[in-house]
């Protein structure tokens, strides 16, 4: 089964692949307590990104979260392309000034309720960018944000709990 | 009769609306074990309706009414769709035959509102995914006509359920080169109706490659949730459909109980077992390019020529 011998990517090699590696999802951990408010939800959120200026590192792990490893879809929790049809804006990086009018938009056009989670440094405190030209200020000095998960990066792990504690899966 | 026609009309909508987002749930389910992952569940759509009928709608300031009537409208075309097709039984409804022309035209009454809410609130995506939407509803509509109508000749009647009682009373015809041809151009049809792949992918987020989620990018709450239950419904009866088409066994054809419970297991597993079958098809399908799909569709359309000019050949 080495690339070696193998090395055409066929419908039937993948086949083999996925049934002898199984499921590449992690075992889930025991769910964490709701966040407050969100119990409405039923076991489903769904979750618009924003990278409102960030070094796409916090990007890089959320991406993470949502792959099948982490597999966060198995809460009930999905992305989607448009903030009307989200319950979640998750926010990473600090704001950049031409980012400050879009993120205030987004939230405005989230239909209620909804929740802000900021995701990083970045976001929470504006990191190695505070200070910086074009930078106008980390997220909470221009939208409410619910739930923070800090790191630099976070681990996946710790997007996924604060994601969990949304749909409470 | 007329009694028992309209019992199984409301079977079928009870049954189907319980249907759909069960068929969408085991499609989703599928593909996530497939691709290695854990998946949410089969009921997770039922959790996303329930949830969107809590939230309110957020409507952009420069939309119309139609952002709140076309999500009605397409679920009104949907469960028309269902209330018509011969899926639990076969059992005409007196004053609305489930003739072939009927049942397209109730669909396009779906497409249209759709396509509007799409138009509505004057985005750029809404507007690009409803030409597209409209551009491939425009290429499969005429195959679907077709297809069928070459499945009405051997039964001499263009009404649907009289088809499938055709189809059971002689399971030879199901097996006709006719039948055949006008079946594959009736699936890839459908495929196309319905909004998967490789036409449109259904679980995409990039909006440049999207059909049917660029029309719903504005919707939101119960808008969203009469949208996606309305696309489901279709999708659970046209497949439906295609199922008592190639297996019409165990569809009612004399109203009682038992041979009710019988139609309503039968086409409950019919139709799961086709959305398998398509969720695992979907796995090895990429999305065509757009400038593809005609091609493909046109394809199909050949298929249903074909099947239209052999059964007046063959026959």
């Amino acid at each position: 089964m080495s690339p070696a011998t193998e090395p055409e990517l066929s419908v039937k090699r993948l086949t083999d692949l996925i049934r002898q590696s199984g499921r590449i999802a992690e075992p889930a951990p025991p769910a964490p307590a709701f966040f407050p408010g969100a119990e409405v939800f039923g076991g489903s959120i769904q979750v618009r990104f924003i990278n409102a200026g960030g070094c796409n590192d916090c990007a890089q792990e959320v991406s993470s979260a949502f792959g099948p490893v982490y597999d966060v879809e198995r809460y009930g929790i999905r992305l989607v392309a448009s903030p009307r049809h989200a319950d979640v804006i998750l926010i990473t990086g600090a704001v950049t000034r031409n980012m400050i009018e879009p993120i205030r938009r987004t939230v405005d056009a989230t239909p209620t309720p909804r929740f802000v989670i900021a995701v990083g440094d970045c976001a929470l405190t504006g990191g190695v960018f505070a200070e910086g030209y074009g930078i106008a200020g980390p997220v909470p000095d221009f939208i409410d944000v619910d739930l923070a998960v800090p790191g630099n990066p976070p681990e996946p792990a710790l997007i996924v709990e604060a994601l969990r504690r949304m749909t409470g899966r | 009769m007329t009694g028992a026609a309209i019992a199984i009309a409301l079977v079928q909508l009870v049954l189907f609306v319980f249907l759909s987002p069960l068929l969408i749930g085991v499609i989703r389910q599928v593909r996530a074990r497939l691709e290695g992952r854990a998946g949410a569940g089969i009921w997770q759509p039922w959790r996303d309706v329930r949830k969107l009928l809590t939230k309110d709608p957020v409507r952009a300031a420069d939309s119309s009414w139609m952002l709140a009537a076309g999500p009605v409208t397409l679920l009104v075309s949907s469960l028309l769709l269902v209330a018509l097709l011969p899926l639990v039984g076969t059992l005409p409804l007196p004053l609305i035959p489930s003739d072939l022309f009927v049942i397209v035209s109730v669909m396009l009454i779906g497409v249209v509102a759709l396509a509007l809410v799409g138009l509505d609130a004057g985005t750029a995506f809404g507007g690009m995914g409803s030409s597209r939407h409209m551009t491939v509803a425009a290429l499969v509509e005429p195959t679907l006509l077709l297809a069928v109508y070459a499945l009405s000749i051997p039964a001499g009647t263009s009404t649907l359920s009289l088809i499938v009682e055709t189809r059971l009373a002689n399971p030879a015809v199901i097996i006709s080169p006719v039948s055949l041809l006008a079946m594959v151009a009736l699936a890839i049809a459908i495929m196309a109706e319905t909004s998967r792949l490789p036409v449109d992918n259904p679980s995409t987020h990039l909006e440049l490659t999207m059909l049917h989620e660029a029309m719903v990018l504005e919707a939101s709450g119960r808008d969203l949730a009469w949208l996606e239950l309305g696309s489901w419904l279709k999708l659970a009866a046209l497949l439906g459909l295609l199922s008592n088409l190639i297996v019409p066994w165990g569809v009612l054809t004399e109203f009682s109980p038992l041979g009710l419970l019988v139609g309503v297991v039968t086409v409950t597993v019919k139709i799961l077992a086709l959305g398998v079958v398509l969720s695992v098809g979907e796995v090895f399908l990429a999305k065509a390019r757009l400038f593809r799909v005609p091609e493909l569709l046109a394809g199909s359309f050949a298929l249903a020529l074909l099947a239209v000019t052999a059964s007046y050949l063959v026959a």
